[in-house]
């Protein structure tokens, strides 16, 4: 039971960090970022590339792929994204355009197989902890998850740009009378979540098949967590990845996985029912 | 109203999703009959969750098709592979299987890797009066009337798996894990029914789906019952995740060995090689087959395909029925996909992994039953080796043995073995 709820933890560790961007973006811009599941995958390949060909450490990639896929961000936000402000419908589609066009260019350029990351050796094997053994991969990706959740938070509520990122996400006609570059703040709020997306595409490039196709299923798993949790609420998100996690594990412990999503598609399902804003919800103004 | 249009666009999202379908242009077939060339259906998924196995398939498929032209072709005429993308999907491969069939009039098509999608092809190659050459190792409990099957079956991978394990590795208690799809549950229905007869016994049996990624509950569980030995039939890119989860939660090879009948070189050079080292699989080929003509497979298959690529038993297949093809189209004497199957039985060929026969009775191959340890370099140490080929015996696990065979040329006894009683 207590492994089952530890392993549990660390499936919560998992989704916390890859919703973090997709919540990042939609809580703060409103735009539905499709392509995020593509950009954890670009991250993955990232990792791959400067593995094989600049010989980078494992753990050195995570402020690569931040870096890279947060440019890419930028970039699409700033060439695409900005045009469709408003427009819901558009920008879905737009993004969804935009995560085909990046895995076909994967496709292409490292062909359609299965690549494979070395991971360092401290990281495989096990972790005791408090004479508990815990895999020492899913600690680092949960001290990880941690570190990049209490960054997001400093950025949010620390520093001029998560100041001005708020306040945007209030209300931008207002933010842009008081004299700040909405376009300006978008742009680096888009470039923060792309940024996250990558380096949750590090993380789970250790213990998951690296492939173009990859990122289909993490873009679905985070769109569960930032509904059940509330679309614009950071502890939500906190919150229904941990739940999310541990309702998973329990479940496979006692029946099997395939149970176990089922249960979860249920929850989930009967959480909007009951908390249409999701379990945190912003206050309605 | 915030919620509710990201709702919609969910939904609007998730239909737009379904829609696409990737299809790739048949390659253009010059005269249709009666000219220099000849048609033959190539059928592997080359997109999808597939692709990663069934394009090294097809790539063997296409170098074998080059080297008989190369040769001079099939009774003096040219084979033009008409190319078809099955996009890891069953529905797909029927499509492209009637298109095959019906439009190109196809002499014979190579392809399939999964059982659902053979499942989903095969009545329309008995119902067209067609010749598929299927080239994947699969579950037995099958008499087709319109293929050649010329991976293993049951008796060449299983049979000898788990009585060697038993024996050599002292393991008794099984744990049994697969994806959940009709092959794995097939092969573990097998499995089940010899470890009964050899005084074994299994803890659990757990399916998966397909691109499942969090192993850590089924790791716990694996952990907590300490079975003697995993028999694994996981398939396709959640293979990854198993190994690695079995190794990051500390189980060794040596405590506990994975026993699978899937993880071949393509699958461990994909997982890690240092997660896969020490465990096993059992195979008819592996690309340490120590042959001459092996080496010499090898090396042409790295030459064209680059240095890295690995070679693996479904490639080999895919390589060599092509080759049957040939002598069975020669011995008929003309196209017409029966005759071809009737005389595709009884052909031998010298292939990289050893002689081959297709067995006259029921249409499967005769192989060389092995079982290979992953090494550090990913590839395989063989521990174990039959002498020569064994007959297939597709339904072995429901008593068919070589003096009373179930499947014959004039199909299946039902007499002797009932599907519709067997299922469960």
């Amino acid at each position: 039971m207590l492994g089952s709820l530890l392993s549990g933890l660390s499936i919560g560790s998992v989704l916390l960090l890859v919703a973090l961007g997709l919540m990042v973006i939609y809580g703060t811009m409103g735009v539905i970022n499709m392509a995020h599941g593509d950009l954890v995958m670009l991250g993955a390949y990232v990792t791959v590339f400067s593995q094989r060909l600049l010989h980078v450490p494992f753990l050195l990639c995570l402020p690569l792929a931040f870096v890279f896929t947060g440019s890419l961000g930028w970039l699409i936000e700033r060439l695409i994204v900005r045009r469709l402000y408003s427009r819901l419908l558009d920008t879905l589609l737009a993004t969804w355009g935009i995560g085909i066009i990046l895995q076909q260019v994967i496709r292409l350029t490292f062909g359609p197989e299965l690549q494979n990351v070395s991971v360092p050796v401290f990281l495989t094997g096990e972790t005791r902890v408090g004479g508990i053994g815990m895999p020492s991969y899913r600690l680092a990706v949960f001290l990880v998850s941690v570190a990049l959740l209490l960054g997001v938070v400093a950025i949010l509520h620390r520093t001029d740009l998560g100041m001005r990122l708020r306040a945007v996400s209030q209300n931008p006609q207002i933010s842009a009378c008081h004299g700040i570059d909405v376009n300006q703040v978008r742009a680096w709020t888009f470039a923060l979540g792309a940024g996250l997306a990558g380096a949750a595409g590090v993380m789970v490039s250790g213990f998951n098949a690296v492939r173009p196709t990859m990122g289909s299923s993490y873009v679905v798993d985070s769109f569960i967590v930032v509904v059940v949790g509330g679309v614009s609420s950071l502890a939500g998100t906190v919150a229904s990845a941990a739940l999310l996690g541990g309702v998973n594990s329990v479940m496979a412990w006692l029946t099997n996985d395939v149970l176990a999503k089922a249960v979860l598609l249920l929850l989930a399902i009967a959480v909007i029912r009951f908390f249409p804003k999701g379990l945190f919800s912003a206050q309605a103004r | 109203m915030k919620r509710r249009t990201f709702i919609q666009t969910m939904a609007t999202s998730a239909a737009l999703t379904s829609v696409v379908g990737c299809s790739r242009g048949a390659a253009p077939g010059s005269s249709a009959d009666g000219g220099e060339t000849m048609k033959v259906g190539v059928l592997f998924s080359l997109t999808g969750g597939l692709e990663i196995v069934e394009k090294s398939m097809h790539d063997s498929t296409l170098m074998a098709i080059e080297e008989i032209n190369a040769a001079g072709g099939v009774l003096g005429k040219q084979l033009v592979p008409v190319v078809e993308d099955g996009a890891s999907d069953p529905r797909v491969f029927a499509e492209k299987a009637r298109k095959l069939l019906i439009s190109d009039k196809v002499a014979t098509v190579f392809g399939c890797y999964t059982g659902a999608s053979v499942k989903a092809v095969l009545p329309i190659f008995t119902q067209h009066k067609g010749l598929l050459y299927y080239p994947t190792y699969a579950q037995g409990n099958e008499c087709p009337s319109h293929a050649i099957y010329t991976g293993a079956v049951p008796n060449q991978q299983v049979t000898n798996f788990i009585d060697w394990t038993m024996k050599n590795l002292n393991a008794k208690r099984f744990f049994l894990v697969g994806s959940n799809y009709v092959f794995p549950r097939e092969m573990a229905k097998v499995a089940k029914i010899f470890l009964q007869e050899n005084g074994g016994e299994f803890v659990a049996d757990e399916y998966l789906p397909l691109d499942h990624t969090q192993w850590g509950p089924l790791v716990s569980k694996i952990k907590e019952l300490k079975p003697d030995s995993i028999f694994s039939n996981v398939v396709g890119a959640s293979t990854v995740a198993f190994y690695r989860e079995f190794k990051n939660q500390g189980l060794t090879p040596e405590a506990i060995p994975i026993c699978s009948t899937v993880t071949s070189e393509v699958e461990t050079q994909a997982v890690g090689p240092e997660f896969v080292a020490g465990h096993y699989s059992s195979f008819p080929y592996f690309q340490s087959v120590d042959t001459p003509a092996n080496k010499t497979w090898v090396a042409n298959v790295k030459d064209k395909f680059g240095a890295n690529t690995v070679t693996h038993h479904a490639m080999e297949c895919s390589y060599w029925q092509v080759h049957i093809f040939k002598q069975a189209a020669e011995k008929a004497g003309e196209l017409d996909p029966e005759l071809m199957r009737k005389a595709s039985l009884g052909l031998e060929y010298d292939a990289p992994g050893g002689l081959v026969r297709i067995d006259p009775d029921n249409g499967n191959a005769w192989l060389t039953p092995r079982i290979g340890q992953c090494q550090a370099d990913g590839q395989y140490k063989i521990v174990d080796e039959y002498a020569g080929p064994v007959k297939p015996l597709p339904y072995v696990a429901y008593g068919e043995t070589e003096q009373n065979l179930y499947c014959t040329t004039s199909g299946l006894d039902t007499t002797k073995f009932n599907p519709q009683e067997q299922q469960s």
